[in-house]
């Protein structure tokens, strides 16, 4: 079997697995690290969402073995203490879930929208940018209000 | 997902050699496609040989007007390339409306060419813009290399190196997007070139293609009045749950209009 290498929310890890074993299932199963979520299996839903060298990919559609030396990044390492972070803390201000199923990855995916667009974003830019996950029980109003509330939490941090 | 021997090569030669040892071997990219295919077992491949630790397959190189991108450049990296959006901003916007971000930060160039999905984007890019497929036997003419449904003109132990593209003189893509995956129902590139008007479409039918009728109506008139009298054979449209072939037909029509006053 091979083995692979890689850090996950800053810790090294090393274990012997099944070329097969995808990422999600690699967090989920062996390192127990269950937040990330399997909605599908079309590779669209989103619930899998993690950070990959800093860049957000589904960890439904990549190998555990293709991330070999990298540094990933899933909703358990975004917290310190029992301090939120503060997009977690928005989306539980503007009440941005309901079942929670879809809400590690909506903040996972929102992570990079700031990343990416910057602290200031409008409903456009949050609405498009979230093309690539599902929630089935908001209706999506308070996840776009949630993510740009946590992008301007964000910037405005000491 | 049944298990495979993977491998990691880190030159071309090495993934062709890994290649033809195996009984059944596949290159994967991105896997954005590979992947869920395999999950749904659809592929069961003896061997997956990772083309993600090849530096040759990588990077953006611009030399006057051409343009060219390494096949493992994600669509993410496409459309944000200061080089592509300058020379050729059409397939920047193409690349940034594929899927979603996260698809776009794993998919790749060669991955969705040598796919040759019958709703994929960059398919309509290459023909219309006459593109260059650089591989590791040679040079494939993007007219000569979408061949049918998921059917290319690479050979089985062949690897996309790189895509060469040459600047236009105006070039639009306009796709009228299926809702949930971002594939496009029917997606069209319409380039103005020194050879005249090019037009690649894309969802329509099982195969990207040339647009012959519209080319020819636009390099006499280029208006979209000229498009409103062309006539879309509807018998060879694709037919599905999002739309019947009449409306494909229409729509390659439409997204051509579109395209046109993009262009003007
Ligand atoms: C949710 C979702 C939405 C999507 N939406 C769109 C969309 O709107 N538009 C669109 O165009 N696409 C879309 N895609 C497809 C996406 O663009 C894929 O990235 C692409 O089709 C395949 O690229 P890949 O790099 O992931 O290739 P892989 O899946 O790794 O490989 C695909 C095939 O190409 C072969 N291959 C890969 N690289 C090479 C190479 N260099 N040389 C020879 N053969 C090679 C592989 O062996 C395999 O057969 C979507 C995918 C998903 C999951
Ligand atoms: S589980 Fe990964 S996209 Fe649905
Ligand atoms: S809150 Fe239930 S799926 Fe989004």
């Amino acid at each position: 079997m091979p083995t692979v290498k890689m850090k996950v929310n800053g810790k090294p890890v090393t274990a012997e697995v099944e070329a097969r074993t995808l990422l999600v299932q690699f967090l989920r199963e062996n390192l127990r690290l269950t937040g990330t979520h399997v909605g599908c299996d079309t590779s669209q839903c989103g619930a899998c969402v993690v950070h990959v060298n800093g860049k957000s990919v589904k960890a439904c559609s990549m190998l555990a073995v293709m991330a070999e030396g990298c540094e990933v990044t899933t909703i358990e390492g975004l917290a310190t203490g029992n301090t939120l972070h503060p997009m977690q803390q928005a989306f539980m201000d503007n009440h941005g879930l309901q079942c929670g199923f879809c809400t590690p990855g909506m903040v996972m995916t929102a992570l990079d929208i700031v990343n990416r667009n910057g602290n200031e974003l409008d409903e456009a830019t949050v609405r498009k940018e979230l093309e690539g996950n599902i929630c089935r029980c908001t209706g999506y109003h308070n996840i776009v209000k949630s993510v740009r509330a946590g992008a301007k939490a964000m910037g405005s941090k000491p | 997902m049944y298990d495979f021997n993977y491998h990691k090569p880190g030159s071309v030669d090495d993934a062709i050699k890994a290649l033809r040892k195996a009984s059944d071997g596949k290159f994967v990219a991105g896997g954005m496609t590979m992947l869920p295919t395999m999950k749904h077992r659809l592929a069961s491949p003896s061997d997956v040989i990772d083309l993600g630790g090849i530096k040759e397959l990588l990077g953006i190189t611009v030399k006057g007007d051409t343009i060219t991108i390494g096949a493992m450049t994600t669509h993410a990296a496409v459309a944000a390339s200061k080089d592509v959006q300058r020379l050729l901003p059409a397939l920047a916007k193409l690349a940034g409306n594929i899927g979603d971000p996260a698809v776009r930060n794993r998919g790749t160039i060669g991955g969705s060419i040598a796919n040759n999905d019958p709703a994929a984007d960059y398919p309509a890019a290459v023909i219309a813009l006459g593109a260059t497929i650089n591989t590791s036997k040679g040079e494939i003419d993007g007219d000569e290399f979408f061949t049918g449904m998921f059917e290319t003109a690479l050979a089985e132990d062949e690897l996309i190196i790189s895509v060469s593209f040459t600047k236009p003189k105006a070039a639009a893509y306009m796709k009228f997007e299926n809702p949930a995956s971002r594939y496009a129902i029917v997606g069209v590139f319409l380039a103005k070139t020194n050879d005249g008007v090019r037009i690649g479409i894309t969802g329509a039918t099982p195969c990207a293609h040339r647009g012959m009728r519209l080319e020819e109506a636009l390099n006499k008139e280029f208006s979209t009045a000229a498009v409103d009298k062309v006539i879309m054979p509807v018998d060879k449209m694709n037919a599905d749950i999002h739309a019947s072939a009449e409306y494909r037909a229409h729509l390659v029509k439409v997204m051509t209009q579109r395209a046109v006053e993009a262009c003007k």
